[in-house]
């Protein structure tokens, strides 16, 4: 019985398949060595409703000691929300959250020990630097000697040592964040909710924080939950992801687990690019599954059985980008390839993207890792063929 | 010699509108005729006999303390009113509150007047308070129409105040009261300085609320000029009123030079920091 479960079930079939790529980038190998068993935060059943709209949707999450949890999802999909409820800025209309076992839904902000950065970043525009560090800890009536030394410490975590005499409004953006994360660590909270960390930085200067700041949460290994719509961002600094829509999770997962295996049509759409080829299954088994695909022309194999219940044939095939392939001469077999022309070519230096109009009028990306200089490649309108292997697709429903 | 052009040339008019009638007067107060309009040569006889006029002296001692006490509460209950109007979240009667609140600014004053007269005469003979009308009762009907000044002037600078800083506070502990203490006053401060300036500005030149509900006891500035205005101008008030525009604006000048100051110190800190 456990043995055909393994098999059907794709998001364990992937991770094992997988272990090299596990290392996407080098902090998301080295983080998950800091994350504990033991559960933080509990979040059961919480909906939040504004007037008549739903906000946030009976959303139920666990949170382990250590981890850094991103909230990713489009406009409007009420993470923020969640958020500032976790930090106790809004009341749930129901469910509880609790603090390491406590039920926290009713306290209120000051008296929690959650600490937030705010998209604005909120600094005191009338206190320096050291004196907004020192803010929180002067609440708790802690020893002038001991504030100073703390604020020192924290000065010093965020590299802005020489800075501490100077107003907010004397600071670039960048300098401003790392006052605001200094700030929000300087109480040792046990969770910290960052909203939207580098929603004001440029992009650049966003991938350089990215990574300063998680090298910062993890020197301190402090639990992180933070919220953003960049899924780059999500895939660069989380431990696990939540993807939100509408108000409720749809897939909660490592950042492999939501790229290679996303629960559905609309997760794969979010997290990165998808060809996407709309699908009925004519033959479902243990280790093979057929679907047949008129956008494509040709049917679909898939090399692992999904087990759907007899009336929901239809499906959706997904395959990215980078797992797509591109080749001069036809294929053998008959399942996963099309014949079509290249359409445009975008350029983008480490890779280059193929738009391909197969020949039954579907537009396919394809992407290539520019690994040699000017390389003989397909050109504009060359005929071409893509395919994939039948490990590459994953079978989605809407 | 250029030309001047059109808009020097409406400058310079505009200028001349704004300040020539005070030029004249302030030109006039050293007039050693006792007629206002006929010159008959400098002197300084009417400062001297301004400051031996013991009604003037107490006329503007009266004014003072009347529109600093009022300003003083007038910031109090405005910014209240303002933080309410603000920040609280829907409650019933929000609208009828702000609308009441910002209605004297609209309503002519001598309905002002008029209504705190009658409601001081019933509260005398109902309460016994207040006995007779003087000061005190000044100082409440001014407190009553610069309050809705104020609450203006605050809560707009009020609902431009980011309102994550007052959550950022609560966030690292700080708990309601504290929070408008430690943060939301000091961002509005410049608001309830200005606040403050205007109702104390309002209160030194109200006449016709003050004549109201003034009793004999207590005699503004504004109603000893007026009266004696209907008896004749006397070259005194001349005097009077250069010796204020003077100290209005030597008030301005320190307060520019201050301002200039603080700045440019803060600049050299930075400098310094920057290069140490
Ligand atoms: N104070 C409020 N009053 C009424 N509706 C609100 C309030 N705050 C949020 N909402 C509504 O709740 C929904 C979720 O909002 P939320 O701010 O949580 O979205 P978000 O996921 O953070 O979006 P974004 O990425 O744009 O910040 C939205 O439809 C929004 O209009
Ligand atoms: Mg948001």
């Amino acid at each position: 019985m456990t043995q055909p479960m393994t098999l059907t079930n794709p998001s364990t079939d992937i991770r094992h398949q997988l272990p090299a790529e596990q290392e996407m980038s080098s902090t998301t190998g080295k983080k998950s060595s800091r994350v504990q068993k033991e559960t933080l935060m509990e979040i059961r059943r919480v909906s939040k409703r504004f007037d008549e709209a739903l906000a946030v949707d009976d959303v139920s999450l666990t949170i382990r000691r250590g981890e850094i949890f991103a909230l990713l999802g489009g406009s409007g999909s009420g993470k923020s929300t969640l958020l500032r409820m976790l930090a106790g800025f809004e009341k749930p209309c129901e469910g509880q959250i609790l603090l390491e076992g406590k039920d926290i839904s009713r306290t209120p902000p000051y008296e929690r020990a959650i600490n937030m950065m705010f998209q604005s970043y909120a600094l005191f525009p009338h206190m320096t630097v050291a004196e907004n560090i020192a803010f929180g800890l002067k609440q708790d009536k802690l020893p002038k000697a001991e504030i100073r030394e703390r604020v020192a410490e924290m000065l010093k975590l965020v590299h802005m040592e020489g800075f501490a005499k100077r107003k907010p409004h004397q600071l670039s953006g960048g300098q401003r964040q790392r006052v605001a994360l200094a700030r929000s660590l300087a109480k040792r909270p046990s969770l910290l909710l960052l909203d939207e960390p580098m929603g004001a930085l440029d992009k650049k200067l966003r991938t350089e924080m990215q990574l300063e700041v998680v090298e910062i949460l993890e020197r301190v290994g402090v639990t992180c939950i933070m919220v953003t719509h960049d899924q780059e961002e999500a895939m660069t600094m989380a431990d696990r992801v939540a993807i939100m829509s509408d108000g409720w999770i749809v897939q909660v997962g490592s950042p492999v687990d939501v790229y290679e295996s996303p629960a559905n049509r609309m997760v794969a759409e979010f997290v990165g690019t998808v060809n996407l080829f709309a699908g009925e299954i004519v033959m479902d088994e243990a280790d093979c599954c057929v679907i047949d695909s008129p956008e494509l022309g040709r049917r679909i194999r898939i090399d692992h059985g999904i087990s759907t219940p007899a009336d929901e044939r239809g499906v959706w095939v997904a395959v990215r980008p980078e797992k797509t392939l591109l080749s001069l001469e036809q294929p053998k077999g008959d399942f996963n390839w099309a014949a079509g022309t290249v359409e445009d070519i975008a350029y983008l230096g480490g890779l280059s993207v193929y738009y391909v109009r197969t020949e039954q009028g579907h537009l396919v990306k394809v992407s290539l890792a520019n690994t040699t200089r000017r390389s003989e490649r397909p050109g504009w309108d060359d005929e071409v063929y893509i395919h994939w292997d039948e490990r590459s697709a994953v079978v989605l429903r809407d | 010699m250029r030309k001047p052009s059109f808009t020097t040339v409406m400058l310079i008019l505009g200028l001349l509108f704004l300040y020539l009638p005070m030029l004249v007067l302030v030109f006039y107060s050293f007039n050693s005729s006792r007629l206002v309009t006929v010159w008959a040569g400098f002197s300084g006889r009417w400062y001297i006999e301004l400051f031996r006029d013991q009604q003037i002296l107490n006329a503007v001692w009266t004014s003072l303390r009347i529109a600093f006490f009022s300003a003083s509460m007038a910031v109090c209950l405005g910014t209240l009113a303002a933080f309410v109007m603000v920040r609280f979240g829907r409650f019933r009667g929000k609208t009828a509150l702000s609308s009441m609140v910002t209605a004297p600014l609209v309503m002519p004053e001598v309905i002002t007047g008029l209504s705190l007269l009658l409601l001081f005469v019933h509260m005398a003979q109902l309460i016994g308070w207040p006995a007779d009308r003087g000061m005190a009762t000044i100082w409440i009907a001014h407190t009553t129409f610069c309050s809705a000044y104020v609450a203006v002037v605050v809560s707009s600078r009020l609902r431009e105040v980011d309102l994550s800083l007052e959550e950022a506070a609560m966030d690292l502990g700080a708990p309601p009261v504290k929070t408008f203490f430690q943060i939301t006053l000091p961002v509005i401060a410049p608001a309830l300085a200005a606040g403050w300036l205007l109702a104390f500005t309002l209160s030194l030149d109200d006449l016709v609320i003050a004549s109201f509900v003034s009793g004999p006891g207590a005699t503004t500035l504004p109603m000893v000029v007026f009266s004696s205005v209907r008896l004749g101008v006397s070259p005194k008030i001349n005097a009077l009123a250069t010796l204020i525009i003077l100290t209005v604006s030597l008030a301005t000048f320190l307060a520019w030079y201050f301002m200039r100051r603080s700045e440019a110190k803060r600049r050299i800190a930075m400098r310094m920091q920057q290069e140490g």
